[in-house]
């Protein structure tokens, strides 16, 4: 690292510790592993018995069991609770029983069916990592990208018209092209709000959330005219793209586990190296944590807003295009069911760090897939599943409340500046 | 402290997994009839709502087992239709030209297993896939000549929520029964909301938001509609409810009979034009049972019950006897093919 650099630091660590309140930050303790995962550990845990509540109080067969008899009602609501979160579980991460024995007696496909579910979560982590990631990105430069969704949407887009519309390609370049499209239809989509916040002012939020409404009704448009698939009369769905554009799965039905997941753990490290190991992620982080002492001390504002919002979108159209060229095949209304809100909440779960995004995602990809599982068994509707990300998240969002339950000691100062530093993103400033 | 109860807490949960995993119930295994919706979602008032309760419906009667899953949003289709397949379902249903492609490449990679398609068809066909496909604009001409012939303004009204055909059939069949009844009769009354040359009309591209529905039919109303056809599933009932407000116009509903599903309105809800989903879902599920499942296509229309006009219910004192003996006609002139329908729409 240059002296310029160096000096930079120093700065950053001065103004962490103006934050602070004058205190030099004290040097890591050995314990700091089990005290970053102990909140979202403890909100998981708190989620999943609020959860076992609410599957109980909403199951009529639980309610007929207390009109034979108390003891018979709560017999009844634990084997509920319990039919459904082994649903989660085995829908999650596979039955190990089943595994053993496929493993033994089965065939090919018996060993498929088995080790599926595990597949299938990392399946359903994918787009949560590039979502999460671009979130966490924006947050770190101080920005609050909430138009991660339009930009999904975009890039999902641009990837598919590359996708369908070129034939005769190599996969080896007509794959990554299709890719590279979608992060690019992202990318500006997310740079226009970055724009407009450097030049004009304008609040970004506001014009996420505009861009949003723009991106639904441009890819609505899109889909039932420009893109439509010839000979469906306009149907919102597009021609299915040429196999040269599909990201390959590598097993055969019904696993769908595909080399986007490797992508996005490729990205997450980028990005990691970009925000920790780079004279620019530092100038980002800066801005952040304090845009005046950052402009203070002769950053150029203007340009890390600007390409702070372009590499988010970037990130979110890597979200859509992904989805596309993995698993969808062909792009169609209904794309995602708000990939680009949940990744807020999980940039949050994440602590905003590549790492912390990626295990939330899991998080994320391991409860919606073991909720399907849990319908089918139990009956229980999906919809408990997410109610489940929401109570957790406010756990999250709020340590204090877990604190009170497992009274716990409040935190030192320097934790306090470190969750305030994430919310200095959400427009609460310093 | 804290983690002495972390610690209990989790004894407790693990507990109740092992507990739940020794209490595993063993079943006959009975018949397995699922359905896959699409991201409408099961409690849509429209055709995954319907579908379901075409399952629902044999599961009452026939003895089988009916389940469902929610697709939250494309990627989940593939999803949902595999988790199906690894529950062993006998036939799974999937709903809606969206789940098309999840729906083929499923079928083709497990042959032994039935899938039924509500509103798509196959060509060629798949052995094991039977497409349900709906003549609706037969029942639509039949609404359209009853409001031709009701209308005291001289102007009726449609709007959908998207400009797919599955919609347009509606206001196509529509326009032209309205069209017909003017040609009998020698009237003007004119079809607002549907140009049946340009293929063009009102839409409000979208299909959950009410309020979206209430300002497209306070529109019609101020163009001087007094009869309104939404298409446009849940957003309908926003049409419903400026309707009833408005007091002096009707609505017909489309795909269930509203005057049941929803009876808020029943009172302003002059017929219904029904899609009836449920009984070709029904009878597909029935012939899977009794093992006379046959890969193709069935469609349904005002010959054999698959599309219908509703009931006039409490409004019937609306419609003069002469109408209703002329609509009689012209039922079994459209089943006889006297009366022709558009060939564009031919499913």
């Amino acid at each position: 690292m240059r002296k310029k650099d160096l000096e930079k630091k120093d700065l950053l660590k001065t103004v962490i510790e103006e934050l602070n309140g004058g205190e030099p930050a004290k040097p890591k303790k050995k314990r700091a592993f089990w005290k970053v995962i102990q909140i979202p550990a403890l909100a998981i845990l708190t989620g999943l018995i609020l959860g076992a509540i609410l599957i109980a109080a909403t199951s009529f067969t639980v309610y007929d069991a207390f009109k034979v008899g108390f003891f018979n009602g709560i017999g009844t609501a634990f084997a509920e609770v319990g039919k459904a979160y082994l649903g989660l579980l085995t829908g999650s991460l596979g039955n190990p029983v089943e595994i053993i024995s496929a493993l033994i007696y089965g065939d090919a496909q018996d060993v498929r069916n088995a080790i599926n579910p595990i597949l299938e979560s990392l399946v359903q982590a994918t787009p949560y990592i590039f979502a999460g990631l671009a979130c966490a990105l924006a947050f770190r430069a101080g920005l609050f990208n909430i138009g991660v969704e339009g930009q999904l949407f975009m890039g999902a887009a641009a990837a598919t018209f590359v996708g369908y519309s070129l034939t005769g390609l190599p996969a080896i370049i007509h794959m990554p092209l299709a890719f590279l499209a979608g992060a690019l239809g992202g990318a500006l989509w997310g740079m226009v709000p970055g724009l407009l916040k450097a030049t004009t002012g304008g609040n970004e939020v506001i014009n996420c959330i505009m861009m949003n409404y723009i991106a639904y009704r441009v890819t609505t448009w899109l889909l039932t005219g420009p893109m439509t698939r010839p000979g469906t009369g306009g149907m919102p769905i597009s021609p299915i793209i040429e196999k040269s554009a599909q990201i390959p799965q590598f097993f055969k039905t019904p696993i769908r586990f595909h080399l986007g997941f490797f992508i996005a753990l490729a990205f997450a490290a980028l990005v990691w190296w970009i925000l920790f190991k780079t004279t620019w992620g530092l100038n980002l982080r800066m801005v952040g944590v304090n845009p005046r002492a950052a402009k203070y001390a002769g950053l150029n504002i203007t340009q890390v807003t600007i390409i702070g919002m372009a590499l988010s979108g970037a990130l979110a159209g890597m979200a859509g295009g992904n989805e596309i060229l993995a698993i969808n095949r062909s792009m169609a209304i209904g794309l995602s069911a708000g990939y680009g809100f949940d990744s807020i909440a999980l940039a949050l779960l994440g602590n905003n760090h590549p790492v912390g995004v990626i295990f939330a995602a899991l998080l994320f990809g391991v409860l919606k897939n073991g909720a399907t599982k849990m319908m089918v068994v139990s009956g229980t509707p999906i919809d408990i599943v997410t109610i489940l990300q929401a109570v957790i998240l406010i756990f999250v969002a709020a340590p204090a409340i877990i604190r009170a339950i497992y009274r716990m000691r409040q935190p030192l100062k320097e934790e306090t500046a470190a969750a305030s530093f994430t919310l200095s993103g959400w427009g609460g400033g310093k | 402290m804290s983690k002495k109860l972390f610690a209990v807490m989790s004894v407790l949960l693990i507990a109740v997994f092992l507990l739940s995993a020794c209490a595993q119930p063993t079943e006959v295994a009975k018949f397995k009839a699922c359905e896959v919706t699409d991201t409408g979602g099961v409690d849509d008032k429209s055709f995954n709502a319907t579908a379901w309760k075409g399952a629902q419906d044999a599961q009452a009667q026939l003895d089988i087992e009916a389940k469902y899953l929610e697709s939250k949003e494309v990627a989940d289709f593939e999803k949902n239709i595999n988790a199906f397949i690894a529950e062993k379902c006998d036939i799974i249903i999937t709903v809606g030209f969206l789940l098309g492609d999840a729906t083929k490449a499923a079928a083709e990679a497990n042959p032994d297993v039935k899938f039924s398609i509500v509103d798509y068809g196959y060509s060629p066909v798949i052995p094991n896939v039977v497409g349900q496909a709906f003549q609706t604009d037969e029942a639509a001409f039949l609404a359209g000549y009853l409001s031709a012939g009701v209308t005291k303004t001289g102007k009726v009204g449609t709007f959908g929520g998207m400009n797919i055909p599955t919609v347009s059939i509606f206001m196509d069949g529509y326009a032209r029964g309205v069209a017909y009844y003017n040609e009998v009769h020698g009237t003007a009354v004119e079809t607002l909301g549907w140009d049946v040359v340009a293929k063009e009309g009102l839409f409000t591209n979208d299909f959950s938001d009410q309020q979206k529905g209430r300002e497209m039919a306070i529109t019609l109303m101020d163009e001087g509609a007094d009869i309104i056809v939404p298409v446009a599933g849940p957003v309908g009932l926003g049409a419903a409810a400026a309707v009833k407000e408005r007091g002096n116009a009707y609505i017909i509903g489309v795909d269930s009979d509203w005057f049941l599903t929803a009876p808020d309105y029943a009172d302003v809800t002059l017929t219904s034009i029904m899609k009836l989903m449920d009984v070709t879902t029904f009878q597909v599920i029935k012939a899977a049972k009794e093992g006379t499942f046959a890969g193709g296509s069935v469609v349904g229309n005002l010959s054999n019950g698959g599309v219908a006009l509703a009931p006039f219910h409490n409004l019937d004192g609306m419609v003069p006897a002469e109408l209703k003996a002329e609509l009689d006609t012209l039922k079994a002139d459209i089943i006889s093919g006297k009366v022709t329908m558009n060939p564009d729409y031919k499913q």
